[in-house]
């Protein structure tokens, strides 16, 4: 620091001689970053993992969260994807994109549009939502779908995350989809649908930007979906080693 | 440039002559090495910290601001009373400094003691931007000392201020390292009883609130004067003598508690106001509280300077020693604190019972000047610290089982201000939601809160009720904060008064600055997410005078 030490006189005259000076400054009001909303963006791959089934199929399946926004509305994009790769086709593709405000402390309200398109036929799905925090820490997302088809589904999604220690956790997750009535064509009967049940062991290798896990997942179709499963040659049931890692940037 | 040169003109006119500094500093982009890992920071003069600025009271200075970066800055003067268009605050005092530019700061010196200035743009503070300033008082210190050295902490993270801000919107426990596991349970179970374990971990679960959110950013490393634990910056004594240490806390988000093991500490200081002394052997230092204590080490050793985290998450360490090179020994941090139902006791709708009596200062209708000291002596005798919630989790206990600084100790050494009733009573309420990592005061963030209009020489009481789970360091731009810990005119003066979880707490303020002021939690990322409010003080004596310099040298500008 240079540092100049001076005797000078400070005149209280001094801005009597400037025109203009003496009158009094106008306040400014606050137009800084900080009277903005606080606007925030964040990317989740909550799931990007190699799967192998019991019955030798391979897959490369994700599972990923985009969203941007303030506290009072978040636009959210979310994809979600199942690779067959042997048969190089996408058993299931899945992008949302929601718009999400707040409408209790723990939980939000989406509402938005989804797309399916996988190998087969498309679907287009008005969504309404809602997804937060249940208590005792069960994270819930709960969404009605209505299909350009004019078919009516809803699916649930919970994790629980049990800290075996601050580094290494283990996840379960239940995925469960209902329909209220058949879409043949993409091989959906009315009554429940399909369950996909996971359990992953995490390790947070770099903060909780990078966590590689290993896990197993169970994947189940019930009643007419798997008599439509069966008439296809499809199975019915899978269980899947998975190796992967959660990405959080 | 015209301005100046009348201004000499005028030297030669006015026969008084007034002590008057001028001094530089610039705003630039440093590296930051903290011994465990090293980083791009902001700092002034090419460091970080800045340097020491020493003023001395009753001089004018001139501060010439010189913005080194490519986006705003702003520096703003922690403790200091001075005209509010020179506090420094963009969008309050004005629009702050642009790339390239110089600004010109200059103010009377009007106190004594230890403060400190950061940038109040963005994340530059915890990014780095931060100094100490010391202030020679007119007369003479009330206390004795041989040597003095300032001690400013802070909590270094690898991640830039931004990305933790974005970090913790996107998922509020990202920093969150301590929290209770499956090994907790079951040595809780084993010591509390497994059914007693299981309601106590249901109730937490229920209300989606954890044990362990003491510290919101972990990961850290604790600095002391620019250095980490391994770079251990040292302070030189000779035996015998007295070391005044000037200790600040310029951390973003961390409270310490400081103690030396083999020393004890009279406190003199705080806040840069003289207090009546009080010998302790441990202290919490809130986020930019700033004490001054007085030690003095008798043996030719070396004594470590320890700052454990409040939630023991990391620590800043120093060392003082009879010459360079000397170390003692590092203690271990102690465990990790949990929260109580008892810091819940300030949530709207949370009935605890008796659990909110924890709080002295909340008995409004007590008259506190005829509180005696006997009366707070006595309540200490119970161990706990009338600014915690009675069975707090976090009230702090010195490691050596000895007295550990509670502000119910502060007195002031001389009081500012006659003691007369205040005029009214403000109420805020700090509120906010951990999963949301959302801070606000009466629910209200700042974004979409009206200022606080206060009338020139009224003399305003807060009423702080914390209705969160976090300790926010509260503080109030311009004027000075009354704490009221019971002591009527002996109440000391404060700048950042901390208001702990499940408590209530009263400060009152001689209204006496006019203009516009900051007032927040200074914790960095409860500030940014709303926990902040615009004081607007209406009337009062034409104090134009000395702002119309920089209002006519800036044009437009200042
Ligand atoms: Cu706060």
């Amino acid at each position: 620091m240079s540092r100049i030490r001076t005797f000078m006189a400070v005149s209280l005259l001094g801005p009597l001689l400037l025109p203009g000076a003496a009158a009094a400054q106008e306040m400014i009001a606050d137009t800084s970053a900080r009277k903005q909303a606080l606007t925030s963006w964040g990317v989740q791959f909550e799931e990007l993992e190699y799967r192998y089934s019991d019955n030798d199929e391979e897959l490369g399946v994700w599972n990923a969260d985009f969203f941007y926004g303030t506290d009072d509305l978040k636009v959210r994009w979310l994809t979600k994807g199942e690779y067959a790769i042997e048969e190089q086709a996408y058993e299931g593709l899945e992008n949302q994109l929601v718009g999400q405000i707040p409408i209790s402390d723990f939980f939000d309200a989406k509402a938005g549009v989804r797309f399916d398109t996988p190998e087969g036929p498309d679907r287009t799905y008005a969504v309404l939502g809602v997804a937060g925090l249940a208590p005792q820490w069960f994270e819930i997302d709960a969404n009605l779908y209505v299909s350009d088809e004019g078919d009516t589904s809803a699916e649930l999604d919970a994790e629980y995350e049990l800290l075996l220690t601050n580094y290494w956790i283990l996840s379960a997750t239940l995925d469960a989809t209902v329909a209220f009535s058949e879409d043949q064509e993409i091989g959906v009967g009315k009554g429940l649908v399909s369950t996909e049940t996971g359990l992953r062991l995490s390790y947070d290798l770099i903060d909780r930007a990078f966590s590689p896990y290993v896990g197993v997942v169970h994947e189940r179709k019930y009643g007419d979906t798997a008599d439509l499963a069966r008439v296809s040659g499809g199975s019915t049931e899978d269980w899947f080693a998975v190796v992967g890692a959660r990405l959080t940037f | 440039m015209k301005k100046r040169l009348l201004t000499g003109f005028l030297t030669l006119l006015v026969p008084a002559l007034v002590l008057a500094g001028e001094y530089d500093l610039t705003v630039d982009r440093v590296r930051i090495d903290t011994g465990d890992f090293v980083k791009e920071g902001i700092g002034y003069n090419g460091k970080s910290p800045g340097p020491v600025m020493r003023f001395k009271e009753g001089e004018n200075v001139k501060i010439n601001v010189t913005n080194n970066l490519d986006e705003m800055t702003s520096i703003h003067w922690h403790g200091l009373i001075l005209p509010f268009e020179q506090d420094g605050v963009p969008g309050i005092s004005f629009p702050g400094i642009k790339p390239g530019e110089t600004f010109t700061y200059e103010f009377p010196i009007v106190q004594a003691g230890t403060y400190w200035f950061h940038s109040h743009s963005g994340f530059q503070e915890p990014d780095g931007a931060f100094g100490a300033i010391v202030i020679e008082p007119e007369g003479r210190e009330p206390f004795r000392y041989d040597r003095e050295y300032v001690v400013q902490l802070t909590d270094k993270h690898h991640h830039s201020g931004d990305r933790i801000m974005r970090n913790l919107k996107m998922m509020p426990d990202y920093y969150n390292r301590q929290q209770q596991t499956v090994g907790e349970f079951f040595s809780d179970a084993s010591k509390n009883g497994l059914m007693n374990t299981i309601q106590d971990w249901m109730a937490w679960g229920d209300m989606r609130m954890m044990k362990a959110d003491v510290e919101d950013v972990q990961g850290f490393t604790g600095m002391i004067n620019g250095m980490g634990p391994e770079q251990n910056w040292t302070g030189l004594f000779e035996p015998g003598e007295r070391i005044r240490l000037r200790f600040i806390n310029s951390s973003a988000m961390t409270y310490f508690d400081v103690r030396i093991p083999g020393l004890d500490m009279t406190v003199v200081q705080a806040d840069g106001n003289n207090v009546q002394p009080v010998n302790v052997d441990e202290f919490r230092i809130g986020v930019a509280e700033t004490y001054d204590v007085i030690v003095r080490p008798k043996d030719a050793q070396a004594y470590t300077i320890f700052a454990e985290s409040m939630g023991r998450s990391g620590y800043a360490r120093a060392t003082l020693a009879p010459e360079e090179g000397m170390a003692a020994s590092v203690p271990p941090m102690r465990d990790a604190p949990r929260l109580t139902m008892a810091d819940m006791s300030g949530m709207p709708g949370m009935d605890h019972g008796d659990m909110d009596h924890g709080d002295m200062t909340a008995q409004g209708d007590m008259d506190h000047s005829n509180m005696s000291d006997m009366d707070h002596s006595a309540m200490m005798e119970g161990g706990s610290d009338p600014f915690y919630a009675e069975g707090s989790g976090i009230a702090p206990a010195a490691a050596n089982g000895g007295k550990f600084l509670s502000y119910a100790d502060l007195k002031a050494q001389k009081p500012l201000y006659e003691v007369r009733e205040p005029t009214r009573e403000i109420e805020l309420r700090l509120t906010g939601n951990m999963e949301r990592y959302t801070w606000s005061i009466n629910g209200v963030k700042y974004e979409d809160a009206d200022p606080i209009r206060l009338k020139y020489g009224e003399r305003v009481r807060f009423k702080f009720v914390n209705e969160t789970m976090m300790t926010h360091p509260m503080h109030l731009h311009g004027m000075w904060s009354i704490l009221d810990v019971g002591a009527g005119e002996w109440n000391p003066i404060k700048h950042t008064v901390s208001v702990q979880p499940g408590t209530t707490v009263y400060m009152e303020t001689e209204v006496d600055a006019p203009g516009q002021w900051a007032f927040h939690c200074h914790l960095s990322y409860h500030a940014a997410a709303g926990m902040f409010r615009k004081v607007i003080v209406e009337g009062g004596p034409d104090t134009t005078q000395a702002k119309a310099d920089v209002a006519t040298e800036e044009g437009g500008d200042a």
